[in-house]
């Protein structure tokens, strides 16, 4: 049968591969090389070798962006998954509504990045107005802008899979605890925890990549004001090709570092949490 | 059990305040939406007053600025069909390349699922340049990026439930003398469909919310609303406060009116997305 079905390959397969050739094989693969290159057009590309890296490396902006990054990604995807746990716990016990809270909860995940940074813009200037500042006088104000706005966005998505995850670990498992004499914060750690592990798995990784890839809400509500302090890294490569004439090489060497870091980071972390799951 | 009974007033209590606290920054950009521009930075927190209130002109006036229905329209046609795209090539190619054990096919599928860590940044420059160069720098063309760029996700969600047809299946159609194509129209998409509705509904949220994407490739000639939006930041950081109340609503409106209708499936994707993921 697999025979007949493989003789359909350009019906099944060939379209899609098309597709994902021009938008994602070709771009990755000219990515890796221009990033060796010095060109303004792609057509124009001379070889400098190393050269664009150690200009990045070389780049406040760069490496200011790359520390703002680490510092946001760890405390948001901290907070958002603990609050994210916390009102899944609360929404698996029988009370009223429960239904109608998941829905408030998550709607803030359909609404786009863009307009998330000025709905918060808005919340922001009006309180800092009050002590006569605006959200672009300290980097400070961007960086917990960012962490409050992040955690409104996806605290609901992760509560949504961290109670699909709670509601999976078996009753009867709880009430025999119970019936032992178990305190709930010992049902906690020695049973909800280590059976929501696949959970927990999914929303660290996507709470990480989302992130550290965060690019619509930064240039919404800072733009990375004031003087690039509050950009990002997505934010700092996009200035970089689109901003600096002749800096398009440095630009890609910086979103090949992007990547490699991206993809390191994501894959560590489902390593060390896969391992930590156990058979269900 | 008593005591837990006990608490849930404040239970209940608790959670309507924290859900009021989630609605309000939505609820304080309605408000200001009907204020006048130079009432909205100083004090955003007040309800409009004989003052303040302005009616509806915000609401006129962005909608001309920026051409919210246009913008809407466009945002509509580029999502429906990129969707549709998806939906129907990436359900064949995660179905083919399941059934389809040889070498070449698994290679192919290996590199769907590296796409999907692949940040944008990396292949951004790079594909716009690519969709210049063969004519995809329109509404048109950039579905086909959409397709491309979608499918490790797609692929890889369709491909998973794929493992858990019984073979049997496929094998009773073709002794019936079906040949694949038949196959996979009238018995396995069928089957397929709760995935095609997460694989929908998880690309709809990507596609509609997406800036960076279309503001690339198409420009600025045919606006999408997260780029119209954008635009009213006018040079130097200068926004005008009121125009732009009014289109965030706008804007949030229709995405909360198809949370509403299709409230069910949304949160079960979310979960079928994760699970797989």
């Amino acid at each position: 049968m697999q025979k007949m079905i493989q003789k359909y390959f350009a019906l099944f397969a060939l379209p899609t591969l098309i597709a994902f050739t021009l938008a994602f094989v070709v771009p990755f693969i000219m990515g890796i090389y221009l990033s060796f290159t010095q060109f303004t057009t792609v057509n124009d590309a001379t070889w400098v070798g190393l050269d664009n890296y150690i200009k990045a490396f070389a780049d406040k902006d760069f490496l200011n962006a790359l520390w703002f990054t680490a510092r946001f990604t760890i405390v948001s995807v901290v907070s958002i998954n603990v609050f994210a746990f916390l009102i899944a716990l609360l929404l698996t016990k029988k009370v009223l509504g429960t239904n109608v809270f998941r829905t408030i909860f998550f709607m803030p995940n359909l609404i786009g990045g863009i307009v998330l940074g000025y709905i918060w813009q808005l919340i922001f200037n009006g309180i800092l107005y009050k002590f006569d500042v605006t959200l672009t006088n300290d980097p400070a104000f961007g960086f917990w802008g960012l962490v409050i706005l992040m955690n409104w966005q996806l605290i609901g998505y992760m509560m949504i899979i961290y109670i699909a995850g709670i509601q999976n670990v078996p009753k009867e498992q709880l009430e025999a605890a119970k019936i032992d004499g178990a305190t709930n914060g010992v049902i906690l750690r020695k049973i909800i925890l280590p059976l929501v592990m696949p959970s927990i798995t999914i929303c660290l990784f996507l709470s990480i990549s989302n992130s550290f890839k965060l690019f619509d809400q930064n240039l919404a509500l800072t733009a990375g004001a004031p003087s690039k302090q509050t950009a990002m890294l997505a934010l700092d490569i996009f200035n970089t090709f689109y901003g600096k004439a002749g800096f398009e090489g440095v630009g890609q060497a910086k979103a090949v570092m992007f990547f490699l870091m991206v993809g390191i980071i994501v894959i560590v972390q489902l390593a060390i949490t896969r391992r930590k799951e156990i058979e269900n | 059990m008593d005591d837990t009974q006990q608490k849930r007033p404040f239970l209940f209590l608790f959670l309507v305040v924290l859900a009021v606290a989630f609605l309000s920054p939505i609820l304080i950009v309605l408000m200001n939406s009907f204020k006048g521009k130079f009432f909205i930075s100083d004090a955003p927190f007040v309800f409009p007053n004989s003052d303040t209130y302005i009616g509806l002109e915000n609401y006129t006036s962005g909608i001309q600025k920026i051409n919210f229905f246009s913008a809407f329209g466009m945002s509509l046609f580029i999502t429906i069909c990129s969707v549709a795209l998806i939906v129907f090539f990436t359900s064949m190619t995660g179905w083919y390349l399941t059934r389809v054990k040889t070498k070449w096919a698994s290679a192919l599928f290996y590199m769907f699922v590296f796409s999907m860590i692949v940040p944008f940044q990396m292949v951004m420059f790079t594909m716009t340049k690519t969709a210049n160069v063969i004519g995809l720098d329109n509404p048109v063309g950039i579905l086909i990026i959409y397709l491309g760029f979608g499918s490790g996700l797609s692929v890889f969600l369709f491909s998973g439930f794929v493992k858990s047809i019984p073979l049997e299946i496929e094998e009773a159609v073709m002794i019936d003398g079906g040949g694949p194509p038949q196959m996979f129209f009238k018995v396995i998409f069928p089957i397929l469909k709760p995935i095609a509705i997460t694989v929908a509904i998880l690309n709809v949220m990507w596609v509609w919310n997406d800036y960076l994407l279309p503001y690339l490739i198409i420009g600025t000639e045919y606006k999408t609303i997260p780029i119209a939006v954008q635009y009213l930041k006018g040079g130097y950081g200068s926004i005008d406060m009121g125009a732009m109340m009014a289109m965030l609503v706008l804007a949030i409106i229709p995405i909360v009116i198809f949370y509403l209708f299709c409230q069910k499936y949304i949160i079960e994707g979310v979960v079928a997305g994760a699970v797989k993921g």
